[in-house]
């Protein structure tokens, strides 16, 4: 009964770190299925990040904090389009200045905003909100039904993005923009205002990961405390092979990493410290190498379109 | 096949006029929307302004200060310049730059007996070796699994600093273990000065020297032709019987060898020692210096004299005007956003013109 009970443990940890790693993912994919590919999503994070914590701590209330990180997202979002699909840039290195953005600007307006004491602010957070009856089920049900709302919400989306995506009419026009512009073009698909609205929308799902990480897992902002997940997502989506239900295994696979660290490290099994923060990066380069062959990418991703 | 590429490569070089404007302009823009962010949150930008200059330029130390912060951004910036000439994103600067630095840490402290003509030497062929083969991993899961090299040197980056953490508060720890940092490298190790009164060592030298080699290579070695046509078109480059799979291999040895001098010098040359901490950001930087530089060595140099000097005076506008000097990098991204955008202005512009130019042919036609 003790092991079960740390299983659930386990599980509830699990799912609550993949959390932030399944909401990137999934922003992620939306752009790529539009054939957009972002690796920015580290800077995004950040920003919403520190957004959501100065919403909370301006405006007492998390949500408030959620809505101006996917504000701040959106923002992202859109200067990456305008750079990416009307003028055409490179969009691995409009990508990475994202990324350096994220993290310089929320920097410095965390300095700006809260100081540079060694104090931090601390400020409103998600509550756990627990399903009536289901929360009390054996092993697995605080795991599955006693989390954050964001929790729950990231795992909603999947089958809805899947619904999406596979199911309707707008996600079948998204894939073929990514899959193959020109021919969607002559269908009387708009291309750009369809990787437009990919683009900002996958963002604010990004920076929905990014808030959670700030006002979920923690109540206070600090610098540069992504810490790669940004970049995790991208090989999450790889290793999902390109589906949301892919990339809800491979965010919690990844994630599993943490568990591993923390429980080795209680166990204090003699492995140093620093080599057991170092598990969920060695786990997502195994996993990109075993599966990066298998997974097919839209056709176009990557590739800048320009019609006539 | 051939000769579309090289008129390719042709066209690429008149546009070298074009380019130095677009850095430029661009250069300029970022720096009046830095201004306008440092306005807007607060502070007062004139003040901030004088106060970077001055840090960067304003004395002899201050000048010493921007060749320190200038020489590890030379190399990460040729790091990137080479990987982006062979078609690859090596995000991987940063921990390819922390494990140069260990390798020549460990090279300039337990190898002893030898004159300083030899030890030098050796501790930064090991330095520029333990950057190497860092970056040859992310090569070599390329080649032969088809892993994206973006994801791969970023993983690598924080296993990198996370091994460094665990040398410098471990095995390397200098005795009796109370500082973690190890002890000093031999004197026969360490790089002279360059300038009296200053931190410049004689690392920014061999900086230089390495943009000389790596003209050298890309522009009059057969190999390096090799590998800028890969860089244009991989799958031309097959075609014409180019062995791509092994100039990624070499591309992702050397530029990780470059990011790993980038490490060992600042070591061999500044810190002495290692430290948990030894780059605030050098890797990341080198990106913003190989795009405003267009992947030139003259470039390269200009780009890292701009964000050498934003590094040393961006401390002195902290301690003066009491801005956060992360907005140094708020303005290096800005003109990244710049650079990329501006260029592709042009592009269009120079299309427009060939378009006016075929209407009007064929009107008089």
């Amino acid at each position: 009964m003790d092991l079960l009970q740390t299983i659930g443990g386990y599980l509830f940890t699990d799912i609550r770190m993949a959390a932030p790693v399944l909401l990137a993912g999934l922003g992620l994919l939306l752009m790529n299925w539009s054939g957009l590919l972002n690796i920015g999503a580290e800077g995004i994070m950040l920003i919403a990040a520190l957004a959501a914590v100065a919403g909370s701590h301006f405006f007492g209330s998390v949500w408030m904090g959620l809505l101006l990180a996917m504000l701040a997202g959106a923002v992202f979002g859109l200067l990456f389009a305008v750079l990416t699909v009307t003028l055409r840039a490179n969009q691995t290195v409009v990508g990475a200045a994202l990324n350096i953005l994220g993290l310089s600007l929320s920097t410095t307006l965390n300095r700006v905003f809260f100081g540079i004491e060694t104090t931090v602010t601390k400020v409103d957070a998600y509550k756990v909100l627990e399903i009536p009856l289901l929360s009390k089920i054996p092993v697995i049900g605080r795991a599955f039904f006693a989390q954050m709302p964001i929790v729950y919400i990231a795992f909603i989306l999947v089958p809805v993005i899947h619904y999406f995506l596979f199911k309707t009419k707008p996600g079948l026009n998204l894939r073929s923009v990514g899959e193959n512009p020109r021919v969607a073009d002559t269908l009387g698909i708009n291309v750009y205002r369809t990787q437009y609205l990919a683009t900002i929308v996958g963002s604010m799902i990004i920076a929905a990961g990014g808030a959670f990480l700030s006002t979920g897992l923690l109540n206070f902002f600090a610098e540069d405390m992504v810490a790669g997940r940004g970049y995790i997502a991208l090989a999450a989506v790889i290793f999902g092979k390109y589906r949301p239900t892919g990339i809800m295994v491979a965010a919690m696979i990844f994630m599993a990493g943490n568990v591993v660290s923390n429980v080795l490290q209680v166990a204090g099994v003699g492995i140093p410290y620093t080599f057991l923060t170092m598990i969920p990066y060695v786990l997502t380069i195994i996993a990109l190498t075993i599966f990066a062959s298998r997974a097919v990418a839209p056709a176009s991703l990557g590739k800048p379109y320009k019609r006539g | 096949m051939k000769a579309l590429i090289t008129t390719k490569m042709k066209t690429q070089g008149k546009a070298g006029a074009q380019q130095i404007l677009v850095s430029f302009s661009a250069t300029v823009f970022a720096l009046a929307l830095g201004m306008l962010l440092i306005y807007a949150i607060g502070f007062d930008p004139f003040s901030a302004s004088v106060a970077m200059v001055d840090g960067a330029f304003g004395s002899k130390n201050a000048f010493g200060e921007t060749l320190v912060k200038m020489t590890p951004l030379i190399f990460t910036g040729m790091s990137y310049a080479l990987a982006s000439r062979c078609g690859l994103t090596n995000l991987g600067m940063e921990g390819q730059l922390y494990m140069g630095a260990l390798t020549g840490t460990a090279t300039g402290i337990y190898v002893s007996g030898l004159p300083a003509v030899l030890h030098l030497p050796l501790t930064i062929l090991a330095g520029f070796l333990g950057g190497a083969l860092w970056g040859l991993i992310a090569g070599a899961l390329k080649v032969r699994f088809g892993a994206s090299e973006i994801i791969t040197t970023v993983m690598l980056n924080t296993i990198a600093i996370s091994f460094i953490d665990y040398m410098v508060n471990g095995p390397m720890i200098e005795p009796p273990g109370i500082n973690c940092q190890t002890q000093p490298v031999r004197s026969s190790a360490q790089l002279p000065n360059l300038l009296s009164g200053t931190r410049a060592h004689w690392g920014f030298v061999i900086a230089i020297a390495f943009v000389v080699l790596f003209w050298l290579f890309l522009w009059r070695s057969k190999r390096g032709y090799e590998v800028r046509v890969a860089g244009l078109n991989l799958s031309a480059a097959r075609y014409s019987g180019i062995h791509t799979d092994k100039n990624i291999l070499l591309v992702m040895f050397l530029a990780g060898g470059l990011a790993g001098l980038a490490g060992c010098n600042e070591i061999l040359g500044i810190q002495i020692r290692m430290i948990p901490e030894i780059s605030p950001g050098y890797g990341f930087d080198g990106i913003a210096v190989s795009l405003i530089g267009n992947n030139t060595p003259f470039g390269i140099v200009i780009g890292a004299l701009l964000f050498g000097a934003f590094r040393a005076g961006g401390n002195r506008m902290q301690i003066r005007a009491k801005v956060p000097n992360a907005i140094v990098s708020v303005v290096q991204a800005l003109v990244i956003f710049a650079v990329v955008a501006s260029q592709m202005l042009l592009d269009k512009w120079n299309e427009y013109q060939m378009k006016k130019i075929h209407r009007q042919e064929s009107e008089e036609a």
